[in-house]
């Protein structure tokens, strides 16, 4: 216990070495926390076997996400540099050789993903185009000398890791390296013929085809870049690019004109810029929700609150996929943490053979869940009582009801999806646009009670009939695809709709004659003839308006849709045993992803009976007890100064509300206060 | 965090005011009484209109910023979950208030407010005057954040009551804006009474009128849109940038002109005082266990959180440093971990990265910063046994919440097995990372107000209101002087007095060297310049005078030593004598 000084800040702890290796693991943190929770090693496990899946699988959407990014790069890349080479050789066109291929990648604002957007795109390029691959960063060179510096070590490095064996070498040229732009050309020629005749050994099949690899430089931010190193390097290395075959890969979040604000003229005429664009977050996002979350490989599912929180996280801070990432990670792990039942939160067939061996407590769990007991509530009274008694019994039932959440789900998400092919693309988007925003919707409350589905369901009212078609097409493409046993018939039926459709078109033809052949008719009559026509004839078109084949047909269509919505689109919340694969408790989520240290303060200051209940510090809001903690007393009469404030006025105030509340004896009193302000000041100011 | 509703109420209640605020600044700017009545009166029958006006009219504009609030509604709701009775919740502005320049006299009104209104009465020396009377509960329903629709309630009577007197008062008196001002900066003490009231009228109505400006900043800007005349929204919205522009960029702040010096009672030295808080007793400490043993039920947790990546940070009311000693103690005792004192005037990152590589075993030196923290990164990349636990108190201290000192020690704690527990107290702490740093910590915060004093964290800082280790100098400079000889103690003493006599004066820099040799000579102190220069050397080596070079290149001698001390060697020199 010897952490205060004053003469050193910061305290070294080594235990003995011995001591140290008897490290405790990690799962002994999840049980010890929480002493009556059970099978909390069972727990542990699946969450991290979940997380590990969860992981890889974001892993491997935004590999494939980037993939067309990065295709298109390789293939700029190895145009630009054979270009080059060709050029380079063909001296006629000289000017074309000063300009250096540039790539603006242009990567939106989520800043924080960058990071791992362009590693993977630095090892693509390294098993792709050439072996180096240079990535610096705006922090690492305030100046040319730092940037050259950089840039050759990590030039240097990435030989190393090609010829291990020179590395030794390498190092030692290093230490005494003139950084110029000269010398990095020198060295360039000196490796590329180095390695010539080496060739076939080393696993560059492809950029074999070249003398010579370029040189990929990439400029992770080059916004924060000074623009006079940015200029310089620009300047110079276009006048040895015959010798130095340099690419520059740009990393931009904000717009490509930045590169015009940041470059003159004269230097930007050195570039060759080609412009890039990644996927947007938003869409990133939307892949990421649709892969992980609205599907039944996982069996871990968010409440509305919790993916509202996180999406809007996402919407309003930073837009970093990173970060969502991060909360799911943590509202896995909390509701692993903080629910026993999340034991059976993993696929279907090991939860029931987990089920088997739930101990008496967890049993109890389970009778203690709100869903499962408005459940019990519902069933007859020998069931109820054998729900309530035994376990066995318990059990058996627990595994129906688990079966049955699996299938919910399974069909939720189908008519989810089925749902929005319907909803996305009508006027003014009343259920949203995202997937995400419908999901929302529907786990809050029974969608068909909403104004925006009664609106959505008369605007599907009057929909045309190819957009109809349309929908339809693709909703039994959905169904047709996933083959589920209780919505085979729905894929029938809609397969009816759509040839009914299609027979309709014939159908329609002949009425229009009829409606023809009937206004010919109406010609030769006096006007008395002519009202009374035309009256019939308004009577029978408003009848006809209604029953036309295709409005009955589209009704139907319509009345089916709803039909499913209200069937499978139960929020979760009804379903029995839910509580054990959704996680619902969004207020701790938020305290600890988006915290508000200032509402925090605010209120121990303004509030001390939120913090401790005394019933001496209840009062109504805004006034504060004159028997309340120090701090709070004196907080309250510093919000009556403006900017400067009077020691003796506030001391002499302090000492007035206190000796209010208690006859201390008074010198005490004035070295309290006096203590407080010190505090006061350093806490709050 | 403003329901809809609370904002049509508020939107109600700015429609009220505007007529009032325009009231007082046609009274306060012209002077004139049947103007003032005129538009007084056609401002009345504004707000009527405006009244009955925005029901139907508001609700439009609620659809409009319903997106946007559905944003803040949805994270609102969660701190109400949070915060059931929460004060804190009803709207950004009371978290986010607009400073309004206030008088030092509120502040005494609301202590002894304060004071009286709770379980024990106290009856205190209150002015006998009616007005004030009345007006004590009327700033304190303006003051405390009461409920807004009571709030409204109120304020219709009031307001009626209250701007009308104020209009007779400035009637009878009249008096310009600049002309209160001026008379606030002389002083206040209590003999001007009448003076006093007429403030206090002037600030309530002023306060009042700025509190409710103040609530209604965020949905002013649509009610503007509505009111009727143009010229009366411009004039409110001139208004309102004039308010802030008085709080925020007046030249000369007024405090009151008391000081500590006329306190009757003695300054405390260090020890006395730390006695005297040692005697007093905390408060509600049965709760305060309570809230400590509710935040240590979180260490099995912190200890999961960190393994599996994430960094901890604490915030809250209160040292943490007692709390994260106990988390050191209990949880820690097997690993390796560093304790960062961040609130130690020392500190810097290149210490934090010393220390741990003190941890790794390093002998030599590093170039630089990011030499070293590339070794370290390193050596932890390629040993995944190793495991090390950072506890960082006050991390946005003042010497490690530059930009460099966070990047560095962020990205440190991005490491897989280096793990980060740290705390924050300044209310902006969170400023100090951008994006990237944030995700390079990769936080998880966890609020835990503790009440407890910053002892130790304020230990390396001074009072004002601790005697400046006053036994100390007394003691030294009369230890050195004793050891002089008669002659310095002489010319010591006459500079002392030369100081003592001069105190009140403002412009004193010291006493010129030449006048210095004038007096000294006269005593028959010194006889050469020279000698004298050679005792003032001494003194200089003692540093008990400093020379200042005054502007007309002439050297001025000054004795840098609190006069109080001053006199106290006086007198002690005296008795001796």
């Amino acid at each position: 216990m010897a952490t205060s000084s004053v003469s050193k800040g910061c305290f070294v702890f080594k235990p003995n070495f011995k001591k140290r290796k008897i490290s405790v693991p990690i799962e002994d943190y999840f049980n010890k926390g929480k002493n009556a929770s059970e099978d909390s090693k069972l727990r542990f496990e699946t969450y991290q076997l979940i997380w590990q899946q969860m992981k890889s699988e974001t892993e491997r959407l935004q590999e494939e996400l980037n993939k067309n990014l990065f295709d298109s790069l390789v293939e700029f890349l190895q145009t630009s540099h054979s270009g080059l080479w060709k050029n380079s050789k063909d001296w006629s066109c000289e000017i074309k050789l000063r300009e250096i291929p540039t790539a603006a990648l242009v990567l939106g604002v989520n800043v924080t993903d960058h990071d791992l957007t362009l590693r993977s795109l630095t090892e693509v390029l390294q098993n792709n185009v050439t072996p180096y691959v240079v990535s610096l960063q705006a922090k690492d060179c305030p100046d040319m000398k730092h940037f050259l510096q950089k840039l050759v070590s990590q030039l240097m490095d990435c030989k190393v890791d090609v010829q291990s064996k020179e590395k030794e070498s390498v190092q030692v040229i290093q230490k005494n390296v003139h950084y110029s732009m000269d010398s990095l050309s020198a060295w360039y020629m000196s490796v590329t013929q180095k390695t010539d005749p080496k060739m076939p050994r080393k696993k560059r099949t492809s950029s074999s085809q070249w003398q010579s690899p370029p040189v990929v430089l990439i400029l992770k931010d080059m916004e924060s870049f000074t623009t006079k190193v940015l200029q310089d390097f620009i300047i110079i290395s276009s006048q040895h690019l015959h010798e130095f075959p340099l690419i520059l890969i740009f990393g931009i979040a904000t717009s490509p004109v930045v590169i015009h604000r940041l470059l003159p003229h004269a230097v930007s005429s050195l570039l060759c810029i080609e412009l890039f664009q990644s996927l947007s977050c938003k869409e990133h996002l939307t892949t990421v929700l649709d892969k992980l979350l609205l599907t039944t490989q996982f069996p871990f599912k968010l409440s509305e609150k919790v993916l509202q929180i996180l999406t809007n996280i996402f919407l309003y801070h930073d837009f970093s996929i990173q970060n969502f990432i991060k909360g799911l990670q943590l509202s896995l792990l909390e509701h692993f943490y903080s629910q026993p039942l999340s034991v059976l939160c993993c696929n279907l067939p090991e939860a029931k053979r987990r089920i088997r061996f739930l101990s008496a407590n967890q049993c109890e769990n389970i009778r203690r869940l709100p869903s499962f007991r408005r459940y019990v509530e519902k069933q007859s009274s020998e069931k109820q009582v054998a729900l309530l008694t035994s376990d066995k019994f318990l059990k058996e039932e627990t595994q129906s009801l688990l079966e049955n959440l699996h299938v919910y789900h399974k069909n939720y998400f189908l008519v989810l999806r089925c749902l929005h092919q319907f909803t996305s693309s009508l006027p003014k988007y009343p259920l949203g646009r995202q997937i995400r925003e419908l999901y929302c919707m529907c786990l809050e409350k029974n969608i068909w009670d909403s104004e925006e589905y009664a609106s959505v369901l008369q605007l599907l009212r009057l929909l045309a009939k190819d957009e109809l078609m349309a929908m339809l097409q693709n909703c039994f493409k959905l169904f047709q695809s996933s083959s589920g046993k209780e919505l085979g018939n729905t894929a029938k039926k809609i397969e009816e709709f759509l040839a009914q459709f299609q027979s309709l078109d014939a159908e329609t033809k002949e009425e229009e004659d009829t409606s023809q052949s009937q206004s010919k008719g109406l010609q030769k009559t006096d006007l008395y003839h002519l009202q009374k026509s035309l009256l019939e004839m308004k009577e029978l078109r408003s009848t006809s308006k209604r029953q036309t084949k295709f409005e009955v047909l589209r009704e139907q269509v319509v009345s089916f849709v709803d039909s499913l919505v209200r069937e499978y689109l139960l929020p979760p919340d009804t379903q029995p045993l839910h509580e054990t694969l959704y996680f619902s408790s969004a207020h701790t989520l938020r305290q600890h992803l988006n915290a508000a240290p200032r509402i925090a303060l605010h209120t121990a200051l303004n509030n001390p009976y939120y913090y401790l209940k005394n019933e001496a510090l209840r009062s109504e809001e805004g006034c504060i007890p004159n028997v309340a903690p120090d701090i709070c007393i004196a907080y309250k009469l510093h919000l009556e100064c403006s900017r400067l404030i009077n020691l003796v006025d506030w001391s002499e105030a302090f000492a007035t509300v206190v000796t209010a509340a208690e006859k201390m004896d008074a010198n005490s009193v004035t070295s309290e206060e006096r203590n407080e302000i010190i505090h006061l000041q350093c806490s709050v100011y | 965090m403003t329901s809809t509703l609370e904002l049509k109420a508020d939107k109600m209640l700015k429609v009220q005011f505007v007529g009032d605020d325009d009231v007082l600044n046609h009274i306060l700017d012209r002077e004139g009484g049947p103007k003032i009545k005129k538009e007084r009166a056609q401002l009345l029958v504004n707000t009527q209109k405006i009244i009955k006006k925005p029901e139907n009219e508001l609700e439009e504009d609620d659809q409009e910023v319903l997106k946007d609030h559905n944003y803040v509604e949805v994270l609102g709701q969660d701190v109400q979950e949070s915060l059931k009775n929460g004060s804190a919740t009803d709207g950004g502005n009371k978290v986010y208030p607009f400073q309004n320049r206030k008088h030092p006299e509120k502040m005494a009104k609301l202590a002894s407010e304060l004071a009286k209104t709770p379980r024990k009465s106290v009856s205190l020396n209150m002015k006998n005057d009616p007005k004030i009377t009345i007006d004590i509960p009327q700033c304190s329903k303006g003051h405390s954040s009461s409920d807004k629709s009571q709030l409204k309630n109120n304020d219709k009577s009031e307001f009626l009551s209250t701007a009308p007197r104020g209009l007779r008062k400035r009637l009878i008196v009249p008096r310009s804006h600049s002309d209160s001002e001026s008379e606030y900066s002389a002083s206040n003490s209590e003999d001007d009474e009448g003076v006093a009231q007429e403030y206090e009228e002037d600030t309530n109505e002023d306060i009042l009128s700025q509190k409710i400006q103040a609530q209604n900043r965020e949905v002013s800007a649509p009610v503007f849109r509505e009111t009727p005349s143009k010229k009366m929204k411009r004039e409110k919205t001139s208004h309102l940038v004039e308010k802030y522009f008085e709080a925020h960029s007046s030249s000369k702040v007024l405090t009151s002109d008391r000081t500590l010096q006329k306190l009757k009672r003695a300054k405390l030295d260090q020890q006395t005082l730390h006695n005297l808080l040692s005697k007093v007793s905390p408060s509600f400490s049965a709760e305060l266990k309570q809230l400590n043993q509710q935040h240590e039920q979180l260490f099995h947790k912190w200890m999961l959180q960190l393994h599996l990546g994430f960094n901890i940070v604490l915030y809250g009311l209160g040292s943490k440093r007692d709390l994260l000693e106990r988390f050191r103690t209990t949880m820690l005792q097997d690993c390796i971990h560093i304790v960062i004192n961040g609130f130690f005037p020392g500190i810097s990152v290149k210490s934090v990265l010393n220390s741990v590589t003190e941890v790794l075993d390093h002998v030599g030196t590093f170039r630089s910063v990011l030499d070293q923290l590339e070794w370290i990164t390193n050596k932890f990349k390629e040993d995944s046994s190793l495991e090390l636990f950072l506890l960082i108190h006050n991390l946005d201290s003042q010497m490690l919440r530059g930009d460099k000192s966070q990047q560095i020690i962020g990205q440190l704690s991005s490491l897989r097995n280096i793990y980060l527990i740290a705390s924050i107290d300044h209310l902006n702490a969170p400023l100090m990372w951008d994006h990237a740093k944030q995700s390079l910590y990769n936080w998880l915060w966890y609020e835990t107000t503790t009440y407890s004093h910053y002892t130790e964290e304020t230990s390396y800082e001074n009072s004002l209101l601790v005697k400046q280790s006053g036994s100390l100098p007394l003691s030294s400079l009369i230890h050195v002087l004793r050891s002089l000889t008669p002659n310095a103690r002489g010319i010591f003493r006459l500079l002392i007095k030369y100081q003592l006599d001069n105190q009140d004066n403002p412009s004193y820099t010291g006493l010129c060297f030449q006048d210095f040799y004038q007096q000294c000579r006269e005593a028959f102190l010194v006889n050469s310049d020279l000698t004298l220069r050679a005792q003032l050397t001494e003194f200089r080596d003692h540093k008990l005078i400093r020379t200042k070079k005054g502007t007309d290149g002439v050297e001025y001698l000054l004795i840098p030593v609190d006069n109080g001390i001053l006199t106290d060697f006086l007198e002690n020199e005296e008795e001796e004598l």
